[in-house]
């Protein structure tokens, strides 16, 4: 084992590992927590969620966002839904199922245990949002509905119209909100982390900075989360939020933070295609269109005729046609790749070429009209606005988009990174969907961090530390990272060149979206590393940062997140280039089956990547973390 | 390639709080009608700082219509022309070639300028800090299946929740009320069987906040017609029969009014 990644397994038969595991955790007692201070930056699902459940246990809680209000942060955004493995169908649904299901969807990248932890309180997960008043869709007898989502036989996922994330959101938002009235937890709203500091191998806290007046200040603590998301933006185009940025757990990073895989990236495939170059993000249709829609092509190469007048006998339905049994419910990443694969034989369809459809009409004659707006009426009306033509009489337009990343900061059983007292939760660490996350997911593993897991395990880090005050922020290293975020912040005013923020973002996300997106090749791999470091010198030399560091600016804030996104970007490049094989989201060219699948090898990769910074972006020091298998049966995924 | 049409902006500028602010105009030729209003002003912005001028502020994020960070009041109008719609859905293709659009931050004292176009809307996070949640520590939860919620007030809990708290009702209102979007949080919670124990303590608190930091409701409607969620003002309603109830129900409040 690397000595930097003891991953704290415990062990025994899978389903009692939880138990045990919070049998043997230290406990604070409830008179001592008030004693405690814990920092979490980011309020999304993780964030708030942990945030919320600190306070309400009795630590004293910072909690910071980017944003004006906590509950703005991107998981606002998820749409189709939230699994459970409740078995409210009957369906053959159980906790070993789901647990199942997420680890080969991951394609075998995930640690078993974690995995079998997420499943385990995602039923939790249910009751404690049904508990806050969460508007779940119910049946006629009260009872609550669910809806299938990819990679599943069963329809164990829970949603609210289709805005499952918001309501999750606004549900631990208003936990923390309660919190924070009553003065459990103290709410930093419009700072961003701009480093972490660590003393003595541990994590003293952060150096934030205001964006309302630019005051450079500094924060300590017992112990710290990260709960700051993914970095879907390195591809500029993505359907991530357009502040989401990798600043967060790249500076945590660069301090002693393993990041783990960072080249497992997810496409989604239902999005809207971009219709011009000045397009600022993409906006993705939820998955759980895929339960209705029929996804087709026209047979025929370079067909430009309207949808409608191309007959039955001339559309390739050709997710049902190669994966009879999964139809157009396979894993993200299949479908993402199937379409990728078409368009580029020219069967691609709308005035760019760009899209593939997904159709209603067979869904609106067999249900009507009603039953679909009710299902994804809101859905329907955004496509609508946006491009300006009407899904319930033409088929929609999608084509695959960035969505997520699996990737982020290494972190072992008790979600802390390789820095003792820095902790990371939700889409900002790696740990729970190996190489390709199954819908409805993404919002499961940010409450379960941070309800239920981060709890749980941060004691054991806390109990030692009784009667420790934490460093206080005149310490050196303090000091030390203020001043070294004050030149940084100036340098990029002080440059005055002739190119914005944006375009260096964009040219970046070029680069990343060629070599290292749907596709990858060592070719192409190797391309983008010799390119990137020219890209970055550039924006080193000639970026242009108009106005001042001491009040709103815009552009100062995203130059600093760009810089991180370059950094980022080589060791994406790095870890894809490092690993020879196809797996999940990660689709090396060179590696797959004569049917055009993902082609894994477990013999030399069934691991975690992990990178251990080195001072050269370009020259990471690469950590393995093994992975073992004891529950589930490696075989390549089949959904036919 | 689409069709493009030339627009000249007047966009609201304002260097911080005490700045008396102004107009800037600036013209905007060439956009194309399948960009987003945000990206217009993108685009703006990117030639602005070719040019060597400053760009506006605007705030804006998940470009999706949910997160409600985006903000604008576009010819007078929150979020613009098109109803039931956020700035950042609205499309280029709503406006005609030659058009001057004016462009402010939300008006209301309770929102005041942060800068240019972007304000503080931080007054309703005090709203729901006071009373909006429904107390449920984690953990403590029974089985979600054991409480039944029929559908409809399922359906009309959803319907209030899906305000997405952007401030348009404020910003729209004569008197910078707040009562739609505190209606919305108090409907979502109090029409639940989850919301039922804290439901006149709930509607109590918010209510007081909320006259406390906003203008008071004289039933204009403005906010419901420009809500990008189409929340309705039968909420306000509903708001005000709980907050009367309340009263009744505990008398003691009435004689601890100032």
């Amino acid at each position: 084992m690397d000595p930097l990644l003891d991953p704290k397994v415990p062990s025994g038969p899978i389903e009692d590992r939880w138990s045990d595991y919070k049998f043997h955790a230290k406990l604070v007692n409830p008179s001592n927590r008030r004693k405690y201070e814990v920092i979490v930056v980011g309020s999304g699902l993780a964030g708030a969620s942990a945030a919320a459940t600190l306070g309400e246990l009795g630590y004293k809680v910072k909690v910071f966002t980017f944003h004006d209000s906590p509950r703005r942060a991107h998981s606002i955004a998820a749409q189709g839904g939230i699994n459970g493995a409740k078995n409210y169908r009957g369906d053959g649904d159980s906790v070993y199922r789901l647990f199942y299901d997420t680890v080969k969807g991951g394609d075998y990248r995930s640690r078993e245990s974690n995995v079998y932890r997420l499943a385990e309180v995602s039923g939790d997960i249910i009751d404690q949002c049904a508990a806050q008043g969460v508007p779940f869709a119910r049946e006629y007898g009260g009872l609550l509905d669910n809806r299938s989502f990819g990679g599943a036989q069963v329809a164990r996922t829970f949603y609210a119209r289709g805005q499952t994330g918001q309501q999750l959101l606004l549900g631990a938002y208003q936990a923390l909100a309660r919190q924070i009235g009553l003065g459990n937890v103290t709410l930093y709203s419009r700072i961003e982390l701009l480093d972490v500091v660590v003393v003595d191998g541990t994590c003293a806290g952060i150096v934030t900075r205001d964006l309302v007046t630019g005051q450079i200040e500094s924060h300590s603590a017992h112990a710290t989360v990260l709960a700051t998301g993914g970095y879907s933006n390195v591809f500029y185009l993505s359907t991530n939020a357009m502040a989401c940025n990798v600043t967060a757990a790249w500076r945590a990073h660069r301090r002693g933070a393993l990041f783990a895989n960072p080249c497992f990236t997810q496409i989604h495939p239902t999005c809207i295609p971009a219709s011009d170059e000045f397009q600022s993000k993409l906006t993705l249709m939820s998955e759980s269109l895929r339960n209705d829609g029929r996804i087709w092509v026209p047979k025929e190469a370079g067909d430009k005729r309207a949808p409608g007048q191309i007959p039955e006998a001339e559309r390739d339905y050709y997710l049902e046609r190669k994966y009879p049994s999964f139809g157009n419910l396979v894993p993200r990443d299949v479908a993402s790749r199937n379409a990728k694969t078409l368009m580029d034989k020219g069967h691609g369809v709308g005035p760019l070429e760009n899209g593939v459809y997904l159709d209603f009409s067979e869904a609106i004659n067999r249900l009507g009209k009603k039953v679909i707006e009710e299902r994804y009426g809101n859905l329907f009306e955004m496509y609508e606005r946006i491009t300006g033509e009407d899904p319930y009489t033409q088929p929609m337009r999608i084509y695959p988009a960035v969505h997520y990343t699996m990737g982020g900061l290494w972190v072992d059983y008790e979600l802390q990174t390789t820095v003792p007292g820095l902790f990371a939760l939700g889409e900002a660490n790696f740990s729970d969907h190996g190489a390709n996350r199954l819908g409805a997911s993404a919002l499961m593993q940010g409450l379960a961090d941070g309800y239920f897991v981060l709890p749980s395990t941060i004691t054991n880090y806390l109990v030692p530390q009784l009667g420790k005050a934490p460093v206080p922020t005149t310490h050196d290293a303090f000091r030390a990272a203020e001043i070294e975020v004050n030149e940084r912040y100036r340098h990029y005013l002080d440059i005055k060149g002739t190119r914005s923020v944006d375009y260096f973002h964009r040219e970046l996300g070029k680069i990343m979206w060629d070599y290292c997106g749907m596709e990858r090749t060592r070719e192409g791999l190797e391309k983008a590393l010799a390119e990137i470091p020219g890209l970055y010198a550039e924006f080193q030399k000639d970026l242009r940062v108009l106005g001042d560091g001491e009040s709103v600016n815009q552009s100062l804030e995203k130059a600093g997140r760009v810089d991180d996104f370059f950094q980022l970007a080589m060791l994406m490049c790095r870890d894809a280039l490092e690993r020879n094989e196809s797996c999940g989201g990660h689709f090396r060219g060179e590696f797959q089956t004569d049917e055009g699948e993902a082609q894994r090898d477990d013999e030399h990769y069934a691991h975690v990547s992990a990178w251990e910074w080195s001072g050269d972006p370009l020259a990471p020091a690469l950590h393995i973390e093994p992975l073992e298998f004891e529950y589930v049966k490696l075989t390549q995924r089949s959904y036919k | 390639m689409a069709t493009t049409i030339n627009l000249t902006l007047r966009v609201w500028r304002q260097e911080g709080p005490n700045d008396p602010g102004r107009f800037e105009t600036y013209p905007a030729p060439g956009i194309s009608e399948d960009m987003s209003f945000l990206e217009m002003l993108d685009v703006v912005n990117e030639r602005l700082n070719a040019q060597g001028s400053e760009p506006f502020t605007f705030d804006h994020d998940c470009r999706e219509g949910i997160c409600g960070t985006c903000s604008l009041m576009i010819d007078g109008k929150a979020h613009g022309p098109q109803q039931g719609t956020a700035t950042c859905q609205l499309h280029m293709r709503k406006f005609t070639d030659g058009q001057t659009v004016t462009i402010e931050p939300w008006r209301a004292a309770s929102f005041p300028v942060v800068r240019d176009l972007m304000v503080d809307r931080s007054a309703f996070d005090r709203i729901v800090e006071s009373g909006g949640f429904i107390s449920a520590p984690t953990g403590a939860a029974r089985d979600a299946n054991n409480t039944l919620v029929p559908k409809p007030v399922s359906d009309a809990a959803m319907d209030a929740a899906a305000c997405i708290g952007c401030g348009a009702c404020v910003a729209a209102c004569p008197n910078g009320a707040a009562q739609l979007f505190t209606s919305a949080k108090v409907a979502h919670l109090n029409v639940l069987p989850q919301g039922q124990p804290e439901r006149y303590s709930r509607v109590i608190a918010m209510v007081d906040t909320m006259e406390e930091l906003f203008g008071s409701c004289t039933n204009h409607g403005e906010c419901q017609e420009a809500c990008p969620k189409s929340i309705s003002v039968d909420f306000i309603a509903l708001m005000n029969r709980d907050y009367r109830r309340a009263l009744r129900k505990n008398p003691r409040l009435l004689s601890q009014r100032d």
